[in-house]
């Protein structure tokens, strides 16, 4: 099975780890992820003015992209996802917009047809969790605190990947990887994201609540899919490591370590 | 209302796509807004002062870029409001004229360190620049 893959900005640069373990657990999973050619950044966060448009075009070629070669576009990281994700819903449901867009890419039409899986749910809808199961050399064994943040469930009229307010599609993974699902309060608050820039304050304050929230629960390594995230809870003093899901699935499937590469 | 005011009230109304009008006054999105310690104006004031056209304390108030964009007050409005995508236009009516740039390239050097992800500095971009 091949499908179109977007890493995204950061994939490429401060989270490698994210990406690889991506590619390299998909390929034992039977899947190919080809990354779409000459992408461009998807800019970090979604504007939801109706008359932002040049802000959009860099998801919408990447999403042509992928129609051209008639594949469904993957993505890993939670940013990308949720503005890859967004921007597809507009061209689907806002016809001023997408009529727009058109206009101005002087291609053929684009209207939203390009069907989007985030990494996790290629590997709940398309590999299944009960084949990975069957794939696991190392089994986790830890208490591992899921953390979705914002970005993969909100909006949920748009991102649709499961119940915003009681996820469970990555402790079912981490049961999966033979692990204990830890559940905590926090896991679909925001760690304060961007403001980092210019108000550590704010942002550290939301991270601690997570790491806290997490910790009384008994979580001895929290996941995230996003970088952001990854980041925001490293500076706000987690005493605890904060990994991506796809370097726990490697470790799991036992091609964490790749002599090849 | 003066003309302005109302230009300015149909100009957010229309690129934010909301209705205020919906809004039954609940304050749901206030109370699961992770920011709200922060902000001088909350969720639910951006609601009803974009309704009642009074949106020029909004333009000048830092509580613009302390909205976390988590869309927990969309998700979790009764009437789908949709308060976030307020904040976001007032925010930009506000970057996008001229020289109200919230961060420029010059400042970034100072923000970052060595593992600040590009992700937040390309976010931050699309919050404080235009």
């Amino acid at each position: 099975m091949k499908f179109s893959y977007f890493p995204g900005c950061t994939l490429k640069n401060k989270a490698k780890s994210l990406d690889i373990y991506a590619r390299r657990s998909a390929e034992k999973l039977g899947v190919t992820l080809e990354e779409i050619e000459n992408w461009q950044c998807c800019g970090g966060v979604f504007t939801t003015a109706k008359d932002e448009v040049a802000t959009k075009l860099s998801s919408v070629r990447i999403l042509k992209d992928a129609q051209k070669k008639q594949q469904a576009l993957v993505t890993v990281c939670s940013a990308c996802h949720n503005v890859v994700k967004q921007t597809n819903y507009a061209m689907q449901n806002d016809k001023e917009f997408a009529g727009k867009v058109n206009r101005y890419m002087s291609e053929d039409e684009y209207n939203g047809e390009t069907q989007i899986y985030h990494y996790l749910e290629l590997l709940r809808d398309v590999i299944g969790y009960d084949k990975i199961k069957e794939s696991v050399v190392n089994p986790i064994g830890k208490k591992v605190a899921a953390y979705y943040g914002c970005l993969l469930l909100r909006p949920n009229a748009v991102m649709r990947m499961d119940d915003p307010e009681n996820p469970t599609i990555i402790e079912d993974l981490i049961k999966a990887l033979g692990g204990e699902a830890v559940i905590y309060g926090y896991r679909n608050e925001c760690c304060g994201g961007y403001v980092r820039m210019e108000s550590p304050e704010l942002a550290g304050k939301k991270s601690q609540t997570v790491i806290e929230s997490a910790k009384k629960a008994g979580a001895e390594v929290i996941v995230t899919a996003c970088p952001l995230c990854k980041y925001n809870l490293e500076k706000s003093g987690c005493d605890i490591p904060v990994v991506y899901l796809t370097e726990l699935l490697a470790e799991a499937l036992g091609v964490k370590e790749d002599t090849n590469e | 209302m003066s003309n302005s005011k109302k230009y300015l009230q149909e100009e957010i109304i229309r690129t934010s796509g909301v209705n205020p009008k919906k809004c039954m006054r609940c304050g749901k999105c206030s109370a699961t807004c992770p920011a709200y310690d922060e902000m001088e104006y909350h969720p639910h004031q951006f609601v009803y002062m974009v309704e009642s056209g009074n949106i020029e304390p909004l333009l000048e108030s830092d509580s613009l870029y302390r909205c976390l964009t988590c869309f927990a007050c969309v998700d979790r409005c009764p009437r789908s409001v949709e308060p976030a995508k307020l904040v976001e236009a007032v925010r930009l009516a506000a970057i996008r004229k001229q020289g109200n740039n919230r961060m420029t390239a010059n400042d970034v050097p100072e923000l970052i360190d060595d593992e600040t992800p590009q992700q937040l500095i390309v976010s931050a971009f699309r919050k404080y620049t235009k």
